[in-house]
């Protein structure tokens, strides 16, 4: 049963779901408040579509319960309220950009003008043009229209800017972010740290189909935003390189040291002053997939409270 | 909230195809004035030859119409567009319609075309012989709305082309599209079990405004319900995957 109150905008409770010997999900929970920006991260493979299939009502769970708003998925997307992007997707050819929106604007009982939209995603220039004559990049913006065309309280993405080089992808979180203000509720999957950091307000986080964190966006990039040092560093000392600020642990490779830091900017600050013959220094953020092997291998780095 | 302006999509779309043109449309008229225009005075079976070939080539060309119509979806469910489509309140019912619809309009044109070619090589029908031809063929199409749309949901897209290709040829020559093939015999039998020779007998059987036998209705009936249940069940095995 829902809880009583205000209902969620997301509601997801034991959720389970199986391909045959491969359990997709595992037993999720998940509450998100109308309003928020939620990211879904994890690598590939942690259950991330598969759950946003199932908050869709794409896919039936095998146990548990989703509600949108209060209202089962087929209900919450009957009455608008629910818009997604799909990983993967295409748009049906000979139609042209405009034709397209009219139509699935059509499907609901409350949409948004078309040229609200085109407006809102920025695509007003690709409004007459063929669907099958655009880049991937302006496939991803129009399928974002299409999204948003019902005006829904709820918008879903999942990995909306995997089509989209670096430019585009800011052009795309900030219209995202322009339509969020209006008070919506937005949960989006990616598996880059960065968006999700840069865009969501909090961080679930997945890994091997069960949530492994959760909590606000900065507390959560603590725990898996690992960044190491490498630096050429002829007879360093070890035991004091370990006691500057943000460093967590430190290893030595002939004359080479490798810092694997917490806060690698106060770090490196620290590292040249206290060792002004550092040299070749380079800073590379660690992999999610090793910062989730080591969330998911320790039982002592529980979920926040 | 209504499905009427998606169906007129589609309806739109559907024109837009060119494909849909050349076979649905351009090839069974070609073929029509090559074998009907130089033999325009010969007979085929007792009735006239323009008459017997322009209710073949209808045939051909509906059945092409309506079963690739369906097809279509094959190309949409691959876009993941079905997935798309199921997150709004559009219905399975009004998507799958707005297919059948298409096809039928796609058939009625080459209906139309074919014909007004037969009028020009010679063929002479009353306006209530037009009208039961027309509406036989129509009727006879059924079937094969049921078969475009089980296609499209079972069938990979790089499968569709030579699939559909083959099966309406198939039927377009066991239906006798092409030529009868046999009027007596085994042939024969396997040709009237067909439900597309029961679509090419609607020229022969519409001359003084008649209809099928019992047996054009009941093989008709028969291909009708095996391939809605077919259609059925081939929807619902592909949807209900996550």
């Amino acid at each position: 049963m829902a809880p009583d109150g205000p209902a969620p905008g997301i509601w997801l409770r034991g959720l389970t779901r199986s391909f045959g010997t491969v359990h997709a999900v595992k037993g999720i929970d998940l509450t998100v408040a109308p309003g928020e920006i939620v990211a879904l991260l994890g690598p590939n493979g942690a259950g991330k579509s598969t759950t946003i299939d199932l908050l869709l009502g794409l896919g039936e769970p095998d146990g548990g319960t989703v509600a949108i708003f209060g209202q089962p998925p087929r209900a919450a997307i009957d009455a608008g309220a629910v818009g997604a992007m799909l990983q993967t997707g295409g748009l049906i050819r000979e139609l042209s950009v405009r034709e397209l929106l009219v139509v699935m604007a059509s499907l609901y009982p409350a949409p948004l003008g078309v040229d609200e939209v085109l407006a809102l995603t920025g695509i007003e220039e690709l409004a007459d043009r063929r669907t099958d004559a655009l880049s991937g990049g302006e496939t991803q913006r129009v399928r974002f229209a299409i999204a948003i065309i019902s005006d829904p309280q709820l918008l879903v993405l999942d990995e909306p800017t995997v089509a989209m080089d670096v430019s585009a992808r800011h052009g795309f979180w900030e219209a995202m972010r322009s339509f969020a203000s209006r008070g919506k509720t937005v949960l989006f999957a990616t598996h880059y740290l960065e968006e999700a950091d840069a865009w969501a307000d909090r961080i679930v986080l997945m890994a091997r189909g069960s949530i492994v964190a959760d909590g606000p966006t900065g507390e959560i990039k603590a725990m898996v935003g690992s960044r190491t040092i490498r630096a050429t560093l002829p007879g360093a000392d070890l035991a004091a390189l370990e006691q500057l600020p943000g460093v967590h642990a430190v290893e030595r490779h002939g004359q080479t040291v490798l810092l694997t830091c917490a806060d690698s900017d106060a770090a490196l600050r620290a590292l040249l002053a206290a060792e002004p013959g550092a040299c070749d220094i380079e800073v590379t953020a660690a992999g999610l997939e090793a910062a989730f092997l080591e969330l998911t291998a320790d039982p002592t780095s529980a979920v926040p409270a | 909230m209504s499905s009427f302006v998606y169906t007129r999509s589609e309806l739109t779309r559907t024109f837009r195809n060119y494909r849909f043109f050349v076979f649905s449309l351009g090839f069974p008229l070609a073929l029509y004035f090559l074998i009907a225009g130089p033999n325009r005075h010969e007979d085929i079976l007792g009735i006239p030859l323009p008459l017997y070939f322009m209710t073949g080539m209808m045939a051909f060309g509906t059945m092409i119409a309506v079963v690739s119509s369906g097809g279509r979806i094959a190309a949409e469910r691959q876009l993941g567009w079905n997935r798309q489509l199921r997150i709004t309140p559009l219905r399975a019912p009004a998507y799958l319609s707005a297919k059948v619809l298409s096809g039928y309009a796609m058939a009625a044109s080459s209906i139309l075309l074919i014909g007004l070619a037969g009028t020009i090589v010679g063929v002479r029908l009353t306006v209530g012989e037009w009208a039961t031809l027309v509406v036989l063929i129509l009727i006879g199409l059924i079937p094969f709305a049921g078969m475009g749309i089980a296609i499209g949901h079972l069938v990979s897209v790089d499968s569709l082309g030579p699939l559909m290709g083959g099966l309406t040829s198939i039927l377009a020559l066991l239906g006798g599209a092409w030529g009868p093939i046999a009027t007596s015999g085994a042939l024969h039998t396997v040709s009237e079990a067909m439900p597309s020779y029961w679509l090419v007998q609607a020229g022969k059987t519409a001359i003084g405004g008649s209809v099928w036998p019992l047996t054009g209705w009941l093989v008709i009936a028969a291909w009708s319900v095996a391939m809605a249940a077919l259609a059925a069940w081939a929807y619902r095995r592909d949807t209900g995957k996550a």
